[in-house]
């Protein structure tokens, strides 16, 4: 084990988690509070800073002045782990989607060539549907530990409907597996360079139309937004399994739920949308390190495309009732998405 | 082995963010406990019982559905990796597998484990 092997991937997560993902959450919220503004025609935050834009560096040091209040009925030791475990689940899921290529950074005549993607492991895909089953724990937790109804009913709200889009989620992303024969996701990328017909690029959103309608769908239900946000619904569950949590604890939470929306429009990008492919770049004759790092932009502007979608969803379509939610995942989704696998198969083997 | 070390730096690094998020909450933030800070929120009426009651069957049912059902989505993935090799033989394998899986999928739809009302 030399230095390099800890150093390079070190560097690349602190680079994730500081210059990305957290700014990323950080004007999020913000982002989502001007776009609500701006649907229900109001002006949102417009007064820390200019058109409020220095509202998250106030907002965030609040919650660690806030008093951390742990009911007395609760489990005290639970009540604090379960953000915990939401808050690693969330950063986790980000190690394996890549980014960009590869990229060279050459001082003088040495270079040094490194890939854009903190873990490249062969299993990135089962990696992610596991990281995904272990976020149920942080909410499950969370709601049980709080000792309150209300926390009880949107933890298991919670639980049932994550496990319940679960499956619907695994079962269209078979198709993605079936058309790149790979369970690594720069391997999936990779196969999504080139262009049909010479002009429409190769991404999986096209041949994998109803997969990718699936998957969207089940990703909304997997990060409890709107419409499926039925864990926390105000007007019956107060705020559902985060009742009892107050400052930080409350806001790590609401980190972890930012997160894995970016995460899950990361991954709606890099398994649907091309990655860090961006069609019709090859043509600018840009140097390979402006390359990369253009292909890097195109990465963030799929994700960000896709944030500002979900944000726009939230704020335009009714919260579901809980039957008509659990009959969607399991009446509709699940079968959908095995007639999308037996579609896939025709196609392959009809078109090789 | 040594492509996961990055994956256990980025766990380590989420944990330990999270617990210097705690701890800063923690000695930034007052402590002043009273019992009726302390009680459990009911909309602001004197809370009745506790949370550790029962609750209904369909969770259960939804989490022993949930079981059997990725049971199956996991056995697909390894298929889907190698369907290109297997060709067609492959594909009228996988086809016997999910009209079986159809089968039990309608058997526990008609018995109205689906049914939530």
């Amino acid at each position: 084990m030399d230095t390099i092997s800890i150093l390079e991937p070190l560097l690349k997560i602190l680079f994730i988690i500081f210059v990305a993902l957290l700014p990323a959450v950080a004007y999020g919220v913000l982002a989502e509070r001007k776009i609500s503004a701006f649907i229900q025609n109001r002006l949102g935050p417009n007064r820390v800073g200019p058109w409020g834009l220095l509202q998250p560096l106030a907002d965030i040091p609040k919650l660690f002045f806030k008093e951390d209040i742990v009911p007395a009925a609760a489990n005290k030791f639970i009540h604090s782990l379960a953000p915990l475990i939401s808050i690693t689940i969330a950063f986790s899921t980000f190690a394996v989607i890549p980014f960009g290529d590869t990229i060279t950074f050459s001082i003088g005549d040495s270079s040094y060539t490194t890939k854009l993607q903190i873990a490249d492991v062969n299993i990135g895909f089962l990696y992610i549907l596991a990281l995904s089953s272990l976020a149920v724990y942080g909410i499950t937790l969370s709601g049980w530990s709080s000792n309150n109804k209300y926390s009880l009913l949107g933890g298991l709200r919670s639980t049932a409907q994550m496990i319940s889009y679960e499956l619907s989620m695994g079962l269209s992303l078979i198709g993605v597996v079936m058309l790149s024969s790979s369970l690594q996701l720069d391997d999936i990328v990779a196969a999504q360079g080139g262009y049909w017909l010479g002009f429409i690029p190769k991404w999986n959103a096209i041949p994998q139309f109803l997969g990718f309608v699936i998957f969207v769908v089940a990703m909304f239900a997997e990060t409890n937004r709107l419409p499926f946000d039925l864990p926390e619904a105000e007007p019956e569950l107060v705020a559902g399994y985060h009742t009892e949590y107050t400052g930080m604890k409350f806001g790590i939470f609401m980190l972890s739920e930012y997160i894995a929306m970016i995460t899950a429009s990361a991954l709606i990008a890099t398994l649907y949308l091309g990655g860090w492919q961006a069609p019709y770049l090859e043509h600018l004759g840009l140097s390979p390190f402006l390359m990369s790092v253009a292909q890097m932009a195109a990465f963030v502007v799929k994700v960000f495309a896709i944030v500002i979608f979900f944000m726009v969803v939230r704020w335009t379509v009714p919260r579901f009732r809980y039957d008509q939610l659990m009959s969607i995942g399991w009446k509709v989704l699940l079968p959908l998405a095995l007639v999308n696998i037996l579609l896939t198969g025709l196609f392959v083997i009809l078109y090789h | 082995m040594a492509s996961y070390i990055p994956i256990f730096l980025m766990i380590g690094i989420g944990l330990f963010l999270g617990i210097v998020f705690l701890t800063l909450h923690k000695i930034l933030g007052p402590s002043r406990p009273n019992p009726e800070k302390l009680s459990t929120y009911e909309s602001g009426v004197p809370p009745v019982h506790n949370a550790r009651d029962r609750f209904s069957i369909k969770y259960y049912m939804v989490a022993v559905l949930f079981i059997l059902f990725d049971i199956e989505v996991v056995f697909l993935y390894p298929w889907a990796v190698n369907f290109r090799a297997l060709g067609l033989f492959g594909y009228i394998e996988m086809l016997l597998f999910i009209v079986i899986l159809f089968v039990g999928y309608f058997y526990i739809w008609k018995k109205g484990a689906l049914q939530w009302d």
